[in-house]
């Protein structure tokens, strides 16, 4: 299966790109990892006449820890955020959720930046980076604000494969809060095999007082509704208890009431209603395990 | 249109910063793009749209990597893009412009097979073999990394390389036993 034809540029700085999206507008697609849009261009799901890679500018690819903000650039690689030693001692729920993306080698490819883009509801790190409140940074042309701008992620997500994106803007950064003292997270994900969408996949962060009691919670919901989804209730629910079994328990049901699933070849609605619970429940648990109360 | 094999020793001057930012910014639907495949190094104009694993097997006529699934699921195109595994149909020969390449048909030196090559072959690694030079390509970069890798990181490395044979358990023993093979050189 080939791609329609289209004409491509390789631009070697953000501007360049910027101002090639505001020529070709609406005809033009960015191209980051392109291990969705390439899949889609082949089915011609996608028929972009210009095509911009963002491969060849420098400066992308960053990922660190700033004053109290984790900076991912939008050009960092799956494979990146499963390797990294900051992201795997720090960042439980983000090291998770690259282990689990697609497959190792589409891994290699794939960026943050681009799924996020992408805005696909069965995409692993729109849930994840819900649960883990994470803002995203959005450069333009110049004129306002030096081109920049931030909106936390729940704000950027619109429908599903929409985003708050404006014409001639780049997703450039992904911003997420460093975590506390005796803070961790966790996400798990029901697939049928490696490389598959999930059915149901839950992205949790938990954060406890000196006294175990919840100061701060962020859930996720991948799969279950037109977009990434963050299921506010249960959030609420734990902050200032204790989360024990019982509460726990609860929290999955307000998480599943929060979803939205649709019945397909995944699986029935109530099914993946049902493994929101389930996921939600096992997910909490990890994240508090990982938590060392001293 | 046709790839003229360069000559390693007379290879074209790389093109200057300036000129490079210039042709960057135009977009085009052909481009000229250089490569090294497999230490050879080549030049050919090509379609944008044309994928990298299209560009290997019918511009420069290495049909070692093969076009299983085509949609980024079956891993039978995998190959090394300056040293990653990378799916070679889902990437633009474009995008591969100033890359180096490697291919199943990169791996045997001087007509000795490679480790992982004669490991497959002793411990019936392949059935129908489609998708072997997948796996074999995957398994070489992962044996880079990890040269040492348990069964189960072995299990996951392969993940994303399907065979519709199922003999991924020969698979495994394969690469374990090439793995201590070179470990032991």
């Amino acid at each position: 299966m080939f791609p329609a034809p289209f004409e491509y540029v390789a631009p070697s700085t953000l501007d360049q790109a910027i101002r090639l999206l505001q020529q070709y507008g609406a005809d033009a697609r960015l191209l980051a990892g392109g291990q969705s849009l390439i899949p889609m261009m082949r089915f011609r799901l996608a028929n972009p006449k210009v095509l911009i890679d963002l491969n060849r500018i420098p400066g992308l690819d960053f990922l660190e820890e700033d004053r109290g903000v984790l900076r991912i650039g939008a050009m960092v690689r799956h494979r990146a955020m499963e390797r990294t030693p900051l992201i795997q001692q720090r960042y439980p729920l983000l090291a998770d959720t690259a282990r689990v993306i697609a497959d190792p080698i589409v891994r290699n490819r794939g960026t943050v930046g681009g799924s996020i883009a992408h805005a696909d509801p069965a995409g692993d790190w729109g849930a994840a980076l819900l649960a883990a409140k994470a803002e995203v940074v959005i450069t333009g042309p110049k004129g306002r604000r030096m081109g920049q701008r931030t909106l936390p992620l729940e704000d950027f997500f619109t429908g599903p494969f929409m985003t708050a994106l404006q014409p001639g803007e780049i997703v450039t950064e992904i911003r997420v809060p460093a975590p506390g003292p005796r803070e961790a997270g966790a996400y798990l994900k029901i697939e049928r095999k490696v490389g598959d969408f999930a059915v149901v996949a839950v992205g949790v962060q938990i954060a406890l007082d000196a006294d175990g009691v919840c100061r701060k919670a962020g859930i996720g919901l991948c799969a279950v509704g037109p977009t990434s989804l963050r299921a506010r209730e249960a959030e609420e629910w734990l902050i200032g208890k204790r989360p024990d079994e019982s509460v726990i328990a609860r929290a999955g049901e307000l998480a599943a009431e929060a979803s939205q699933p649709t019945s397909d070849t995944r699986g029935p609605a109530e099914y993946k209603r049902d493994m929101v619970r389930v996921l939600t429940v096992r997910a909490l648990r990890k994240a508090l395990e990982r938590i060392p109360m001293a | 249109m046709p790839a003229r094999k360069g000559k390693r020793a007379t290879a074209a001057p790389r093109r200057t910063a300036a000129r490079k930012a210039v042709e960057a910014v135009q977009p085009a639907a052909r481009q000229r793009i250089r490569v090294t495949v497999n230490g050879h190094p080549y030049e050919a104009d090509v379609e944008a749209r044309t994928l990298l694993v299209y560009f290997l097997r019918d511009t420069l006529g290495l049909t070692g990597t093969h076009v299983g699934c085509d949609t980024t699921s079956c891993g039978a195109c995998t190959v090394l893009l300056n040293g990653e595994a990378v799916k070679s149909c889902t990437l633009f020969a474009v995008q591969a412009d100033e890359a180096e390449i490697l291919t199943v048909e990169g791996l045997a030196k001087d007509g000795e097979l490679h480790p992982l090559q004669k490991a497959f072959w002793e411990d019936h690694g392949l059935q129908c073999g489609f998708c072997t030079p997948g796996m074999l390509m995957t398994a070489y970069a992962f044996l880079m990394e990890n040269p040492h890798p348990s069964e189960e990181e072995i299990r996951v490395a392969i993940s994303g390389n399907l065979c519709r044979c199922t003999g991924y358990m020969n698979i495994v023993k394969a690469i374990q036993h090439a793995a201590q093979e070179m470990a032991a050189r």
